[in-house]
C-alpha cells in the first residue's frame, strides 16, 4: 500500500517557476539491518523517481537506502502550458506507483 | 544438540561453536562507506573530470538528533537556460553503509535548479554534493554533520 500526496499549486502564471512537493508511503528497507535471530532485512526501497509535464520529463531521481522511509522530494518546474503532471515511482520487488495532477496556466 | 559424531572430540566442538559464533558476528557488521569509497562513487560519476568547489548552497542541518530523517536541500547557482543549466544533482556521504545518498537529473525546464528531501545518516560526518552542469564542469560543496542517534545500524 502505498499512497501518494502531490502539492502543486492550482493555477500559476506563465513563465513562473513554481514547486512541487512529492511524499509517497514506503518502507524504504535498506538491507542493511537484521532481526534480532541475525535474520537479514531485504532490501526494499523506491529506486527511482521521475515527473512529466505534458508527457516530456522535467525531472527524474535515482534513490538509494540513504533516503528516508516515506520520500519526500520538492522540486520546481517553469510553468509553460495548462495539462498534467504525471509521477512515477518504482521500486524494489516490483513496486511501482503513479500519480496525476492538474496545473492551469494563466 | 544432537548426537555428536564418533570421533568428535568436545574441543572440536567447542571450537567449531566459537568459529561459527565469530562468522556470525562478522556477518552482522554492515558493510560501510569510507572516504575512500566516497571518492570512488564521486569518480564514477565525475570521471576524469575536476571538481571545483563552489556554485552549490548544501543546506543540511548542523547538528541533527536523529539520523533517520535528516533534511537536505541543494540548490546551484545557475540561470537554467536551454544552453546553460545544471544536468544533474548527486549527494554522497563518506559513513553510511552505502556512499550514495541521491541523484536528481535536470533539464533547462526545471527553471531553478534546486531540490530538497530527506536521508539517512549512519553517523557524525561529512555531506558532499557534486553539481554537474551542461557545459560538462563539476562543481561540489560539503557540509559537516554531527548525528546524536545513527540510522542504519539498529536491529529490530
Amino acid at each position: 500500500m502505498a499512497r501518494p500526496l502531490i502539492n502543486v499549486p492550482a493555477s500559476v502564471k506563465r513563465g513562473q517557476v513554481f514547486e512541487i512537493k512529492t511524499l509517497i508511503s514506503h518502507i524504504m528497507e535498506t538491507g542493511f539491518r537484521y532481526t534480532t535471530t541475525g535474520a537479514q532485512i531485504p532490501r526494499d526501497i523506491v529506486t527511482t523517481f521521475s515527473c512529466s509535464y505534458n508527457g516530456e520529463e522535467i525531472f527524474s531521481a535515482n534513490l538509494y537506502p540513504a533516503i528516508s522511509a516515506n520520500p519526500f522530494l520538492t522540486f520546481s518546474t517553469v510553468a509553460t502550458e495548462s495539462g498534467t503532471l504525471d509521477f512515477k515511482w518504482i521500486g524494489d520487488n516490483g513496486f511501482s506507483e503513479t500519480a496525476t495532477a492538474k496545473i492551469v496556466v494563466e | 544438540m544432537g548426537k555428536t559424531k564418533p570421533g568428535a572430540t568436545r574441543r572440536a566442538i567447542m571450537l567449531g561453536s566459537l568459529a561459527g559464533g565469530l562468522a556470525a558476528t562478522i556477518r552482522l557488521e554492515p558493510a560501510q562507506a569510507t572516504p575512500e569509497r566516497m571518492r570512488a562513487a564521486i569518480r564514477n560519476i565525475v570521471g576524469e573530470a575536476s571538481v571545483r568547489k563552489g556554485r552549490i548552497d548544501l543546506e543540511v542541518p548542523p547538528l541533527v538528533e536523529n539520523g533517520n530523517t535528516v533534511s537536505l536541500t541543494v540548490a546551484v547557482d545557475s540561470p537554467m537556460t536551454a544552453t546553460d543549466y545544471v544536468k544533474a544533482i548527486h549527494v554522497f556521504n563518506e559513513k553510511n553503509p552505502q556512499p550514495n545518498v541521491i541523484s536528481v537529473h535536470l533539464g533547462p525546464r526545471a527553471g531553478k535548479a534546486k531540490f530538497s528531501t530527506r536521508f539517512r545518516l549512519a553517523d557524525s560526518q561529512i555531506v558532499t554534493a557534486i553539481a554537474e552542469m551542461s557545459d560538462g564542469t563539476f562543481w561540489s560543496a560539503s557540509a559537516d554533520v554531527i548525528v546524536t542517534l545513527a540510522a542504519c545500524v539498529e536491529g529490530i
